[in-house]
C-alpha cells in the first residue's frame, strides 16, 4: 500500500531551481534512497517532505492525506519520524532521558506541571533502547557517547512516536565504516519487521546499494533515474552523470554481502 | 510648516544620527567579533568625553586652532582605545570561555567601576567642554540658523562609515574582522592569532566610542550619567541594524535620528518610548534586524549553558536547604533589620528562580525580567491604592498581572532566539517602563504610588516575613517541581535542540510561550510581595538596573543549578546591603565584586559548591 | 582655621569644639538618620552633607542640644531608588537607633520614605525633594519638607514676570514628574500674571537625553515671545549651547527654574545666557545677613569651595533640627511632630517656620537674572523671595491634603 506519495514538488531559492517537479511514491516497509551529487536537491526535497521547508509547488500525501507544508511537529503526530544529517539529540539529557522525552511528546504529556518526568515511560524507553542495542548505555549522558551510538539513540527517539514513515537524512554521515553497515542493517531490520517506510538520502553507496529497495537519482533538482538498485546501477545516464567508475564499483561490491 | 524649518529639523536629526552611528558602530563591531554584549561601551563613550574636556582645553591654551581641537579629540579617542585594550587583556581575555551572560555581567561590573572612578578623578560636577574653534558660529540656511559644528557632525558619520569600509575591505585586520563576524570558528581554523584579533577589535570599538564621546563636548557637558543614557540607544541602533553589521547600524542610526527630530514635533511627550517601539516593531517583522543574519545554529557538541539533568537533591544539598530555611525562619531572633533584609532576600530569590526557569532551564535569556516583577507590583499596588482592596486579593492579582504581561510580550518574544530575543525582552521592558512612567493619572508617573501596606494582621515585620516565606518558598518549590516535570523537561529539550523537539512533535513556540508566562507570573508574585514590603511602587521596579540585578543573582548563584539562584539572590543582596552604608563608592566595590565573582566562580556559587564537593578530601 | 577674615564666632566655635568634646563623653549623642543620594547625585548631595557637618559641629561646639547632648547625623546612601531607600531607612531606625529621619533628593525616593515614616509613625524631615505631592496629595502627619517645592519656585518666577509683554510662551521641561508639574503650574498661573498670554509649544525631552537640536528647532518654530525652561544639568547645558548658536534666546524673555543654583550655573561656564529670570543662589552676589556671610566664609575655609544651594539647605536643616530638639526636649515621635508643626527657627537666611497646615517650610530662595561675569555664570539683581509668600493657599491645601 502506498504510504507516501510525492507529486511535482518544486522549490526555488532566488533564481535557482533546487527541486523541479519531483515525484515519487513509497510503500509501507519499503526503503527508498535518494542519491545524487552535492547540490542536487536531495536535502531540499527531503526537507520539503519532512516539513522543514515549504514547497513552492506540488503536494505530499501521507497515507492518502494531504500533508503538504505541514510543520515537522504535525507530521510527527501523523506518524513521521525523522533523523538528521548531524544527529539532533537533547545534549543535557541522559540517553534514557532522550527517549523518555520523545515518549512524553508522543503521549501529549509535555504540559504536565507536577508529575516526575524522570520516572515516566522508563520501561518503554528502555525497550526502545534495547531495540537499537543501546540499553546498556541508558544511564549515560548522551554527550559522552560515540557518534555512531548517538545515531542509534536518535533512531530510538524517532521510533518512540511509533512512526509509519521514517525520514533519514544521511543516516551514516560522520560514522566509521563498520558502524555504518551495522546501523543500516538495524534500520532495515526494523523497517521490514514493523512495515515502516523509510526514505533516506545517502552519500555512502555501499549503504545505498546494500539496503535500498528502490533508488531515486536526483541531479540538479530533477530525477534522472529511478528503480531497483540493479536498474539504477545499469543505467548508463546515471553512470555518466553521477556514479562514475568508483561509484559503479561500489554499487557492484555492495550487493555481494547481502546476496552472496 | 515651512520647508526651511523641515529641512533644518532634518539636519538636526542627521547630526544626532551621525553621532549615534559613531558610537554604535564600535559596539556592533565588538559584538560581531567577540559576541560580547559590551555594556561598558557607554563607559568608553563617557571616558572619551571626560578625557576630551581635559585634553582639548589644555591644547587650546597653546593655540586656539581647529587643528589642535581635533588633535585633542582624536587623542582622547586613542586613549580610550587603549583603555579598551586594557579591558580586553585584563578581563575579557579571561572570560571568553565562560557563558555569554557572564561576560555581559562582567562588562556591567566595569560600568559600575568606571562610574565611580570618573567621579573620583573628575569630581561630581558636570564639566563643560570648549566649543570647536572655527565652528562656533551658526550658519544661516534658508533664513534658519543652524550650528556649523552640527553640519560638521553630519559629515563625520558617513566619513567614519567610509573609513570603516576601507578598513574592512582593504586591510588584513579588517578582513579578519569580517571573517570572524561571519564565522568565528573559521578564524580559529585559519590559524589566526585570536587574542591579537580580539585585542585589536576592542581597541577599535573603544576608540570609536571614545571618539563619539569626545565629539560631543562642544554640545554637552561631560557628566556622570552619560554612559547609561547612551548605551541603551546604542544597543537599539545595533539591534535594529542587525548585530555585527556596520552599514545596518548606519541605517538604524539615521532612522532613529530622523524619527526623534520629527517625532518631537508630533508627539512631544513620547520621547521615552519612541526608539523602543521602533526596535520592537523591527524585531517583530525582521527578527535579525535590518541587515543582520540569523545566528548559526549551535554547534553539534556544545553542551548548553544552563540546567543540565536536574537530578535529585543529594544529602549535602538537603542539609544546606534545611540550614538556609532554619536561618530564614530564625531571623527575628537577630533583629528587626535582619528580618527586613531576609524578607527581601526571599522575594528576590523567587524572582531569580523564576528568571532562571527561563534562562537556565529554557535557554530564553530575558534582559527584561524586571518588567514582570514590576507589573506584578503595580497590579497589586493599584488594587490597593486605587480600588481600595486589601492585601489578600492584591497578592492574588500580582501573579496574574505579571503573567498576563508576560503572555502578551512573550507571544512576540518566543519567535526569536539568542541575543535578539534578549534585546526584544529589553525593548518590551522599556516600553512597559515608559508606560508606567508616563501614565501619570493611573500609575502616579515616576513618583509612583504610596500606601501599599499589608493588611493589619500582617503589618508587623515578623508576620510579613513569615507570610513572604510561605508564599515565596511555595512558589520556588513549585517551580522546582515544574523543572522536574515533563513541562520543564520539554523546555530543556527545546533549548538543547529546537529541531529535534519539533521533530518529536513538540510545539516549541507554544511551550516557550507558556514557560515565559509562568515565569512572568512567578516574578509578578515576587513583585507584589515586594510592593507590600516597601509600601510603595514606582517605575524603578521595572527598570534595566533591576533586570541586571536579577541576572547578577542567577549568574552569581549558577544558572546550571535549580536552586543556585536562591543562593545568588542571598549573596548579591547581602553584598549590596553590606556596601551601601559603607561608603559613597559602593558602586566601585560592587563592580569589583561582580568581576571577582565572574573570575573566581565562573559557574556561580552552586558550581563552586559542586566542584568543591567533587574534589577528593 | 586661622584666617583673619574668619568671624569671631566661628573661631570661638572651633575652640569650643575642642574643649567641649570631653564633656560629651558622658552624654549620649542624639542620632539623626540622614539618607541621600550621595553616590549618584554627588554634585548635589556632597556639598549638602559638607554643610550639615559644618552645622553639626557648630551646634555641638555651642553646647549641643537638649541640655548639653551632642547631636550626631548618621549619613547613609539611599541607593537612589525607593526600594533601597526604604530599607536604608529601616536600618537607620532599627540598627542605628536614630531619633528620626531626614534627607532624600529624588522625589520618588522622598515620597516612598515619607509613606514609610507614616506607616512606622516616625518623623521624616524631607529636605531636597521638590515634588508638591509630598506636602499635598501624599502629605502625612509625620512628614515635613524644608526646601521650597516646585509650585513655590514656579510662583516666584511667575511673580517676576508679572506685567511683562510677552504673550506667546513655549515650555520645555524634562519628561518626568518634576518637569510636568512645573509646566502645569506655569500654565495654570501664567494667565494671572500676564493676561491674554498663551502657550504655543511644549517640549518634553527625556530626562538626561535631550535631543537639543530637535528640541530647539521645534521651540523656535512656534515663534514664542517667552520661554519657560525646566531643564537642568546636562540637558540644560546642551539646550543652552544649541539655543545660543541658533539664536533661540535672542529678544525673548526666558524664565528658568533652578538655573541660578550654582549646581547648574557653574557647568554652564561661559555659555551662561544673559538675562534669564531664574531661581537660585549666588553666595557671592547676594546681600546676605551676617550669619549667612559667616556661613559662606566658614564653608569656603573648611572645604575650599563655594557653598552650593544644597549646602545652604543642609545648614538650615541642621539649624531647624537643633531648634526642634531643644523645643521638644524629648525624642518621642509624637512630641517631636507636634513641636515641629509651626516651629519657627532663626536660621542663617532669617526666620523659617514649618507651616502646621501642610508641613511645608517657609524657606525661600533667590530670584534674579543670570549674567556672565569673568567667564563664569552668576546671578545679578538677586533678591530673597521668602517662601512664606509663595505657599499653597489654605483652601488648596485642604482640598489636596488627606485629612490627618
Amino acid at each position: 500500500m502506498t504510504l507516501l506519495a510525492v507529486e511535482g514538488l518544486t522549490k526555488r531559492f532566488g533564481g535557482v531551481l533546487a527541486a523541479k517537479s519531483v515525484s515519487f511514491a513509497l510503500d509501507e516497509g519499503e526503503m527508498l534512497a535518494i542519491i545524487g551529487p552535492n547540490g542536487a536537491g536531495k536535502s531540499t526535497t527531503f526537507n520539503m517532505v519532512g516539513g522543514q521547508l515549504r514547497p513552492d509547488g506540488g503536494s505530499v500525501m501521507l497515507a492518502g492525506k494531504d500533508v503538504t507544508g505541514l510543520p515537522s511537529r504535525a507530521l510527527c503526530r501523523m506518524g513521521v519520524g525523522r533523523t538528521f544529517q548531524v544527529a539532533q539529540t537533547f545534549l543535557s539529557f541522559s540517553v534514557l532521558g532522550n527517549v523518555q522525552m520523545a515518549l512524553l511528546a508522543h503521549h501529549g504529556q509535555t504540559r504536565q506541571l507536577l508529575s516526575d518526568a524522570a520516572v515516566m515511560h522508563r520501561d518503554a524507553a528502555l525497550a526502545l533502547l534495547d531495540r537499537v542495542g543501546m540499553a546498556a548505555q541508558a544511564g549515560r549522558p548522551i554527550g559522552e557517547l560515540a557518534y555512531g551510538d548517538v545515531k542509534r539513540v536518535e533512531l530510538a527517539i524517532a521510533l518512540a512516536a511509533a512512526p509509519r514513515l521514517l525520514l533519514m537524512d544521511e543516516p551514516t554521515a560522520g560514522m566509521a565504516p563498520s558502524e555504518r553497515t551495522a546501523l543500516m542493517a538495524l534500520v532495515a531490520g526494523i523497517a521490514r519487521a514493523e512495515r515502516i517506510g523509510v526514505l533516506f538520502t545517502e552519500h555512502d553507496m555501499d549503504a545505498v546499494f546494500a539496503h535500498a529497495d528502490r533508488i531515486l537519482v536526483l541531479v540538479r533538482g530533477e530525477i534522472i533515474a529511478r528503480g531497483s538498485p540493479e536498474e539504477v546501477r545499469a543505467d548508463p545516464e546515471v553512470q555518466r552523470v553521477y556514479l562514475g567508475h568508483s561509484g559503479t564499483r561500489a554499487a557492484g561490491r555492495a550487493r555481494r554481502p547481502v546476496h552472496g | 510648516m515651512e520647508w526651511s524649518f523641515l529641512l533644518v529639523q532634518a539636519l538636526s536629526g542627521l547630526a544626532s544620527a551621525s553621532s549615534l552611528f559613531v558610537i554604535a558602530s564600535g559596539l556592533t563591531i565588538v559584538f560581531g567579533v567577540t559576541r560580547i554584549v559590551n555594556f561598558a561601551h557607554g563607559s568608553f563613550y563617557m571616558l572619551g568625553a571626560y578625557l576630551a574636556v581635559t585634553i582639548v582645553p589644555w591644547l587650546l591654551e597653546f593655540d586656539r586652532s581647529p587643528t589642535l581641537f581635533f588633535v585633542g579629540v582624536l587623542a582622547s579617542a586613542l586613549v580610550v582605545g587603549l583603555l579598551g585594550v586594557a579591558m580586553e587583556m585584563l578581563l575579557l581575555r579571561r572570560i571568553y570561555r565562560v557563558p555569554e551572560l557572564f561576560q555581559l555581567l562582567a562588562t556591567f561590573g566595569v560600568v559600575l567601576i568606571v562610574q565611580d572612578l570618573v567621579q573620583l578623578a573628575w569630581g561630581p560636577m558636570d564639566i563643560p567642554g570648549p566649543r570647536a574653534p572655527g565652528l562656533r558660529h551658526g550658519v544661516t540656511i534658508l533664513d534658519q540658523r543652524f550650528p556649523a559644528y552640527e553640519l560638521f557632525l553630519i559629515v563625520v558619520g558617513p566619513a567614519v562609515l567610509a573609513l570603516l569600509w576601507l578598513l574592512m575591505h582593504r586591510t588584513r585586520f579588517g578582513v579578519l574582522i569580517r571573517a570572524a563576524t561571519q564565522d568565528r570558528e573559521m578564524v580559529g581554523a585559519l590559524g589566526v592569532n585570536q587574542a591579537m584579533l580580539f585585542t585589536g577589535t576592542l581597541f577599535l570599538g573603544a576608540a570609536l566610542a571614545g571618539l563619539g564621546g569626545a565629539l560631543q563636548i562642544p554640545r554637552i557637558s561631560a557628566n556622570a550619567h552619560m554612559d547609561l543614557s547612551v548605551i541603551t540607544e546604542a544597543f537599539v541602533v545595533t539591534v535594529i541594524g542587525g548585530m555585527g553589521s556596520v552599514p545596518g547600524a548606519f541605517i538604524a542610526a539615521l532612522l532613529i535620528g530622523l524619527l526623534q527630530a520629527f517625532g518631537v514635533l508630533i508627539f512631544p511627550k513620547i520621547t521615552l518610548v519612541l526608539v523602543f517601539l521602533l526596535m520592537a516593531a523591527v524585531l517583530v517583522v525582521k527578527p535579525w534586524g535590518l541587515l543582520g543574519r540569523p545566528e548559526a545554529a549551535a554547534g553539534r557538541a556544545v553542551l548548553p549553558e544552563g540546567i543540565l539533568d536536574p537530578g535529585r537533591m543529594d544529602w549535602a544539598g538537603k542539609v544546606l536547604a534545611v540550614v538556609a530555611l532554619a536561618v530564614m525562619l530564625a531571623l527575628p531572633l537577630i533583629d528587626a533589620y535582619a528580618v527586613k533584609v531576609g524578607t527581601e532576600v526571599l522575594i528576590f530569590a523567587l524572582a531569580a528562580v523564576s528568571l532562571n526557569f527561563l534562562v537556565g532551564n529554557g535557554g530564553i535569556v530575558s534582559f527584561g525580567h524586571a518588567a514582570y516583577f514590576g507589573l506584578g507590583a503595580y497590579g497589586a499596588g493599584l488594587l490597593v491604592v486605587k480600588a481600595g482592596l486589601p492585601m489578600e486579593p492584591a497578592l492574588i492579582a500580582a501573579p496574574i498581572a505579571g503573567g498576563l504581561a508576560a503572555a502578551l510580550f512573550g507571544f512576540f518574544v518566543v519567535r526569536l532566539s539568542g541575543i535578539y530575543l534578549a534585546m526584544l525582552t529589553m525593548a518590551f521592558a522599556q516600553i512597559a517602563y515608559a508606560v508606567v512612567f508616563q501614565w501619570v493619572e493611573v500609575t502616579g508617573g515616576d513618583n509612583g504610588l504610596v500606601g501599599v501596606w499589608p493588611s493589619h494582621w500582617a503589618a508587623s515585620r515578623e508576620v510579613y516575613h513569615y507570610l513572604t516565606a510561605v508564599l515565596t518558598l511555595a512558589a520556588i518549590v513549585f517551580l522546582r517541581r515544574v523543572i522536574h516535570a515533563p513541562f520543564g523537561a520539554t523546555l530543556r529539550a527545546a533549548r538543547d535542540s529546537a529541531q529535534r523537539a519539533d521533530a518529536i512533535g513538540i510545539d516549541v513556540r507554544m511551550h516557550r510561550w507558556l514557560g515565559f508566562t509562568l515565569a512572568g507570573a512567578a516574578a509578578g508574585l515576587a513583585g507584589g510581595l515586594y510592593a507590600f514590603s516597601k509600601g510603595s511602587i514606582d517605575p524603578t521596579l521595572l527598570g534595566i538596573p533591576m533586570s541586571v540585578d536579577f541576572l547578577s543573582m542567577i549568574l552569581l548563584g549558577g544558572i546550571q543549578s535549580v536552586l543556585g539562584p536562591v543562593a545568588g539572590a542571598a549573596a548579591f543582596h547581602s553584598l549590596k546591603d553590606f556596601f551601601l552604608p559603607l561608603t559613597d563608592h559602593w558602586r566601585l566595590l560592587l563592580g569589583l565584586s561582580i568581576i571577582a565573582m565572574v573570575l573566581v566562580f565562573p559557574r556561580g556559587l552552586a558550581g563552586a559548591f559542586a566542584s568543591l564537593r567533587r574534589r577528593p578530601a | 582655621m586661622t584666617r583673619i577674615t574668619l568671624p569671631r564666632r566661628a573661631l570661638g566655635a572651633a575652640a569650643l569644639a575642642t574643649l567641649a568634646r570631653p564633656a560629651f563623653a558622658q552624654a549620649t549623642p542624639i542620632r539623626i538618620g540622614e539618607l541621600n543620594s550621595y553616590s549618584r547625585m554627588a554634585a548635589f548631595a556632597v556639598p549638602y552633607r559638607n554643610a550639615m557637618q559644618l552645622a553639626q559641629d557648630a551646634v555641638n561646639a555651642a553646647g549641643g542640644v537638649m541640655g548639653g547632648r551632642p547631636m550626631e547625623l548618621v549619613f547613609r546612601d539611599d541607593g537612589s531608588t525607593p526600594g533601597d531607600a526604604v530599607r536604608v531607612a529601616e536600618e537607620l531606625l532599627t540598627r542605628e537607633n536614630v531619633a528620626f529621619l531626614a534627607g532624600t533628593f529624588l522625589s520618588n525616593v522622598g515620597l516612598a520614605v515619607a509613606d514609610f515614616a507614616n506607616q512606622r509613625k516616625r518623623l521624616f524631615l524631607a529636605t531636597e525633594p521638590l515634588t508638591d505631592a509630598i506636602t499635598m496629595a501624599q502629605g502625612n502627619r509625620y512628614t515635613f519638607r524644608v526646601r521650597p517645592g516646585t509650585y513655590m519656585q514656579t510662583k516666584m518666577l511667575i511673580e517676576a514676570i508679572r506685567g511683562k509683554t510677552a504673550k506667546r510662551w513655549a515650555i520645555v521641561a524634562p519628561n518626568y514628574e518634576y518637569g510636568q508639574s512645573a509646566a502645569a503650574n506655569f500654565k495654570r498661573m501664567l494667565g494671572d500674571a500676564i493676561p491674554g498670554a498663551e502657550i504655543v509649544a511644549e517640549q518634553f525631552p527625556a530626562l538626561g537625553r535631550v535631543d537639543a537640536g530637535a528640541t530647539v528647532g521645534a521651540l523656535a518654530q512656534s515663534r514664542p515671545d517667552g520661554i519657560f525652561n525646566v531643564l537642568f544639568g546636562p540637558d540644560l547645558t546642551a539646550f543652552v549651547r544649541e539655543g545660543n548658536t541658533r539664536g533661540l534666546f535672542e529678544r525673548r524673555t526666558v524664565v528658568s527654574l533652578l538655573t541660578g543654583e550654582p549646581e547648574y550655573l557653574i557647568p554652564l561656564g561661559d555659555e551662561t545666557p544673559e538675562g534669564w529670570i531664574v531661581t537660585g543662589y549666588a553666595p557671592d552676589q547676594i546681600d546676605a545677613p551676617p550669619a549667612h556671610k559667616a556661613f559662606i566664609e566658614a564653608y569656603k575655609a573648611r572645604f575650599n569651595d563655594t557653598p552650593r544651594l544644597g549646602s545652604l539647605l543642609g545648614y538650615v536643616t541642621v539649624q531647624i533640627i537643633a531648634n526642634l530638639l531643644n523645643k521638644a526636649n524629648t525624642l518621642e515621635t509624637e512630641a517631636l511632630v507636634n513641636a515641629l508643626a509651626g516651629l519657627a527657627t532663626d536660621t542663617i537666611v532669617g526666620g523659617v517656620s514649618m507651616r502646621a497646615l501642610d508641613h511645608q517650610g517657609t524657606l525661600g530662595t533667590w530670584v534674579g537674572e543670570t549674567t556672565l561675569s569673568r567667564g563664569k555664570g552668576t546671578m545679578k539683581n538677586a533678591r530673597y523671595a521668602d517662601g512664606a509668600n509663595y505657599m499653597f493657599s489654605e483652601t488648596e491645601v485642604r482640598a489636596a491634603r488627606p485629612p490627618a
